[in-house]
């Protein structure tokens, strides 16, 4: 055969060959913080932030937005959970209290998460917490109410149009 | 751009009388909200727009089909390049991109140019129904596809024709989602369990209901009537029997329909306080089973072996009443929850489990499935 | 020229192919694996077909007739993965394997062990997967999308399998795609530049590429629902923290570029035939290797365009809708240049042309609607609906698997040295012509209508044009019958071929006889005769 005359194929060149879906793969798992961040970073998915302090805000007395609360709670999660109130009427910039009141009616120790999202996607970014009771593993004594509460502000850099925003908690059963 | 969308309409209104094309199953609907009619324009915009591409590209075609073969004599020619062709035919279809772009982006923005919403309605999806809920006005209830539509789903053709009298086969429920006209009306959409998505093309909205988390839509219906969708996502077994109907209504109307909801809910509060007898809760629990229930486990109860427990003989309805009501409400494994319904309506259709079916189990009254909750 | 003599002179040393049945087995030969390609892809269009016979015939009317939902929505979910992984892919990876050795001038594939490896695990990819019928649960019923949470925590036992089957489809498109770019990069002729490569090698290429980088996204997507299904994870569930859009995100980055691949292959295709049998030069080879290039780069940053209503912000709805127009311009560029090849050319219209022409003509219509569902606002209404499958099927269908049909009738003579019955080539190809369009088109309407995606029942406004598809479907499913027939009895019964019987065929192939000798290109070409054969003259 005249392979003098064709051209070798290097080891550099395979090395360089493989990576690429070898880097592909963890790329792949990659995309998960990357999704974390992006929308942490831009509010998409309705993901909501947080704020360490109390921090002061230039505040528009004249702008109003309404914020609904709902709560769901997924199949399987036997305590019933919603909002003290159903709405607020707030001013983007200030800080307001509200909560949500857990009533395990069952006879066991249940255990469960708490998730939060925030309609409309855009105003998710500004949705900023100081206190609230999601991502943290709350254990519900039997037959126990709870007043779980929530402190949060909507920064004024939220668009003007949005003028209605919604919090929704859905609680998850954890095993323990 | 509107004015162009408009225009866009205008000459399909012309050319092919729209309102029938739609009838007759050939167009998009134009819908009953302002969102609803931009869209349709930006689609018979884009629509004729490849129209008028393919007349010119096809057009080329054909005629060299025709006039440039080998047994009409054609000779070949010889060019095979140009660079001043090819910025030509990139160039230009750019500029028409651009100009198609325009009134879409704007579209979009207008879709979430958010009004100041009138009012609220949380659109749950699960498998396989929708649950509505009306925070403010205090009302709640799920939508499931309608019995008669379930009844001939294998039946005849003139038994499907004959469904609630208007040719709703598959489109109708038992409960419908009633809204005021001229309202604008904002829509949070999520899921208890996989995706499902809620879909009214009369109001042009379309979301998907993720599990966990919540997206809004935003409708401003103007016309009065009746308005019927499907769920957009597959979402398991009955994905195509989960519709979604409508009912826009004068705002008087609305106001009755909220305050007989509202009474609704107290009838059913008092009525489970009561005792009833087991005939009555065995009646209404039929209704149910067969609007929540039959769908799995079958409307004789029979279940699908190893995938839907059946009814008959289960060691469930026949055993301890505290187990039955746990599955029902609180759901297990791939059975979902249902403590959406009420206590009497959860009475009722576990007592029907219990003793239909050749079962011999115990009547649960209402005041159990509090205490049970 | 020299095939023939260089393998009679080293008859001793290659021993020529083996007798019976394991010479398929232990083949390393790129024309033998090409063609146990080819034949797999074939079997797999027909099971993936009777699917499909499946689903039309239960849509045939309203009501539920045939199959239960589940059983349906099981049908639907394995006629996709069948047809996409079972039948388009492999059909040009046998294509790939007959063609780009003899079009660069080698004498086989970089690596052909590993080739043969690529090709061997299908069967058994193939057979896991559609095994998953017989298993308790049934197969797979979430859509070949496969959305998390239906497809991990609602999904049967059988799923395990079905990502096991995966696994093993995509690693033998990354090897294969690996042994493509070695062998186009580094085995072509030595006096074939880049730019003098005929159009199928160069689309193949830029192909690989896409596949090495899309593929693997995909193995770990379906890695991260095995261990969110069996593992503790919580990659797509909201309860663990994890995210059901985030899975949408990660499949569509490979979801996009993947139906790309399934094109690139078929334009290399076209534009090999419209300029044989039009005897004309193509028009604009460098635009077409640019605009090929350009809808392969693009083809990484619009996936999102099919998760418009997930629940996007504005902004991202904005760019993806902006970045999947712009799709557009290179494959309408890639239109005007077949059109231009056409123009002021001397066409006859063999049945090749005819696959080739109506080609240009309804992939350009799939365009079409695919470009009205990139506009954002108006995908609302279309999403999920039947606008959806007509967009896709066109382009599928009338557009890739038209392009392998092409393909075959085309090179059929080069492979087995014998001309199928012309006449009959031509029933067929008008019998499927006719066909498809009555099954596909007044999906659009459906879609339009109101009808949604992955329903075994509809409401009756939608009956008429459901029935029209279906007859469409069953004389379509039909007609590779009489395909099947055709080349069957051109490979047993078929007039001898010339080495060259498209007399305008431009191609170092077409210097080979037909059929081509089991090892050919021993020695490289020279750089005449690589001229000689260039699509640019």
């Amino acid at each position: 055969m005249a392979e003098m005359e064709r051209k070798k194929i290097t080891k550099g060149f395979w090395i360089k060959l493989v990576s690429v879906p070898i880097l592909m793969f963890f790329f792949a798992y990659a995309m998960v913080p990357i999704y974390e961040v992006l929308c942490d970073i831009t509010g998409f998915n309705g993901k909501t932030g947080t704020v360490e302090t109390e921090q002061l805000y230039e505040v528009n007395e004249e702008r109003i937005v309404s914020v609904s609360f709902f709560a769901s709670t997924s199949p399987g999660f036997p305590v019933q959970f919603a909002p003290k109130v159903n709405s607020m009427e707030v001013v983007p910039g200030k800080f307001y209290t509200t909560s949500y009141i857990a009533k395990n009616t069952t006879d066991e120790m249940i255990y469960g998460q708490a998730i939060p999202s925030v309609a409309p996607t855009d105003a998710a970014l500004y949705f900023k917490k100081l206190e609230c009771f999601c991502f943290v593993k709350q254990g519900f004594k039997p037959n126990e109410e709870v007043e779980m509460e929530l402190r949060f502000v909507i920064e004024p850099e939220m668009e003007e149009r949005i003028k209605d925003v919604s919090l929704s908690y859905n609680f998850y059963k954890l095993d323990s | 751009m509107k004015l162009l969308l408009t225009l866009a309409g205008a000459i399909t209104a012309l050319l092919s009388s729209k309102s029938v094309l739609a009838e007759y199953g050939l167009n998009m609907t134009q819908g009953i909200t302002d969102i609803s009619k931009d869209i349709y324009g930006l689609h018979m915009m884009v629509f004729w727009v490849c129209v008028a591409i393919g007349v010119v590209v096809f057009g080329a075609m054909f005629y060299s089909i025709i006039a440039h073969r080998k047994s009409k004599g054609a000779k070949a020619a010889h060019f095979h390049e140009s660079t001043a062709v090819e910025f030509l035919w990139t160039g230009v279809p750019i500029l028409i991109l651009i100009a198609m772009a325009i009134p879409a982006s704007k579209t979009l923005i207008d879709i979430e140019v958010l009004d100041k919403a009138d009012m609220t309605v949380k659109v749950t999806g699960m498998q396989w129904k929708w649950q509505y809920d009306y925070p403010e006005e205090g009302i709640s209830f799920v939508s499931n596809l309608s019995q008669s539509s379930r009844d001939v789903v294998d039946g005849t053709p003139e038994e499907r024709e004959a469904v609630d009298n208007d040719d709703t086969y598959l489109l109708s429920v038992d409960k419908r989602l009633v809204v005021p006209v001229d309202t604008t009306i904002r829509f949070l959409i999520t899921s208890s369990d996989v995706i499902h998505n809620w879909w009214v093309p009369a109001f042009a909205v379309k979301q998907d209901a993720n599990p966990g988390f919540i997206n809004d839509a935003w409708a401003k219906p103007s016309e009065i009537g009746t308005y019927r969708g499907q769920c957009a996502e597959l979402c398991g077994k009955d994905h195509g029997f989960m519709p979604i109907v409508v009912d826009v209504v004068s705002k008087a109307d609305y106001a009755e329909w909220v305050e007989s909801m509202q009474a609704e809910k107290v009838a059913e509060a008092a009525s489970a306080t009561m005792v009833w007898t087991e005939d009555d809760l065995v009646a209404k629990g039929e209704t149910i089973y067969n609007a929540n229930c039959s769908g799995c486990h079958q409307k004789d109860g029979s279940g699908m072996p190893g995938v839907f427990p059946a009814m008959i003989g289960s060691s469930v309805t026949n055993g301890p009443a505290a187990d039955h009501l746990n599955i029902v409400i609180n759901g297990k494994g791939g059975m979902p929850a249902f403590k959406m319904l009420s206590d009497s309506e959860l009475a009722s259709v576990i007592t029907y489990e219990r003793r239909s079916f050749g079962n011999n189990g115990s009547v649960v009254q209402p005041s159990d499935v509090t205490s049970a909750r | 020229m020299s095939s023939t003599t260089t393998a009679a002179a080293h008859d001793d040393h290659h021993h020529g192919p083996e007798k019976g049945l394991l010479r398929w087995i232990k083949t390393t030969n790129h024309k033998d694996i090409g063609t146990l390609y080819l034949w797999f892809s074939f079997v797999m269009l027909l099971v993936g077909g009777a699917l499909a016979m499946g689903i039309r015939a239960e849509l045939l009317q309203p009501g539920l007739q045939l199959f239960e939902p589940q059983f349906f929505n099981q049908l639907t979910t394995m006629h996709g993965l069948i047809m996409v992984f079972g039948a388009i892919m492999p059909a040009f990876v046998g294509l790939a394997n007959w063609l780009i050795p003899m079009m660069v001038g080698a004498p086989d594939m970089a690596l052909p062990r590993m080739n043969n490896w690529s090709f061997w695990i299908l069967p058994f990819a193939g057979a896991i997967l559609i095994s998953t019928f017989f298993m308790e649960g049934g197969a797979p019923a979430f859509g070949w999308t496969f959305y998390a949470p239906l497809s991990t925590t609602f999904a049967p036992d059988s799923t395990d399998f079905f990502i096991f089957a995966v696994h093993l489809l995509g690693f033998s498109s990354i090897m294969g795609s690996i042994n493509i770019i070695a062998t186009v990069l580094n085995m072509k002729a030595p006096e074939m530049r880049l730019m003098d490569m005929p159009l199928f090698v160069w689309t193949w290429l830029i192909t690989s590429f896409l596949l090495i980088g899309a593929m693997p996204v995909l193995a770990g997507a379906v890695t991260m629902m095995l261990t969110d299904r069996n593992f503790g994870t919580a990659f797509f569930d909201a309860t663990g923290g994890g995210d059901p859009v985030m899975f949408q995100h990660i499949f569509w980055f490979f979801g996009h570029p993947e139906v790309y691949i399934m094109i690139l292959p078929a334009f290399g295709i076209i534009s090999h035939i419209i300029p044989t049998f039009a005897r004309k030069p193509l028009f604009g080879y460098s635009s077409m290797v640019y605009a090929t290039a350009s809808i392969a780069f693009l083809s990484y940053i619009v996936w999102a365009h099919h998760m418009f209503l997930t629940g996007m912000p504005v902004a991202g709805e904005l760019y993806f809708m902006y970045a999947t127009m712009l799709i557009a311009v290179p494959t309408g560029v890639k239109v005007f240049n077949w059109v231009a090849t056409m123009w002021k050319g001397s066409m006859t219209f063999e049945t090749p042309m005819l696959w080739a022409l109506s080609f240009v003509f309804l992939f350009t219509i799939g365009g079409f609607s695919g470009l009205m569902l990139g506009i954002a606002p108006a995908d609302i209404q279309y999403h999920d609906t039947y606008f959806v499958v007509a967009h896709f099927h066109y382009v599928l269908v009338t557009g890739a698997l038209w392009g392998i049909i092409a393909a075959v009738f085309y090179w059929l003579p080069k492979w087995t040295g014998k001309m199928y019955n012309e006449t009959l080539g031509k029933v067929h190809f008008w019998w499927s012509l006719i066909s498809v369009n009555v099954l596909f088109f007044p999906q659009h309407f459906l879609g339009l209508a109101g009808m949604p995606r992955r329903i075994p029942d509809y409401a009756l406004q939608f009956a008429d044009f459901n029935y029209i598809s279906s007859i469409g479907a069953f004389s379509f499913g039909l007609s590779f019958l009489l395909f099947t027939y055709i080349v069957v009895d051109c490979i047993r019964n078929g007039k001898p071929a010339d080495a060259r019987p498209w007399p305008s065929a431009k191609g170092l192939e077409w210097t080979l006889s037909s059929p081509a000798a089991y090892h050919s290109f021993g020695e490289p070409p020279t750089r005449a005769e690589i001229l000689a054969e260039s699509q640019h003259s």
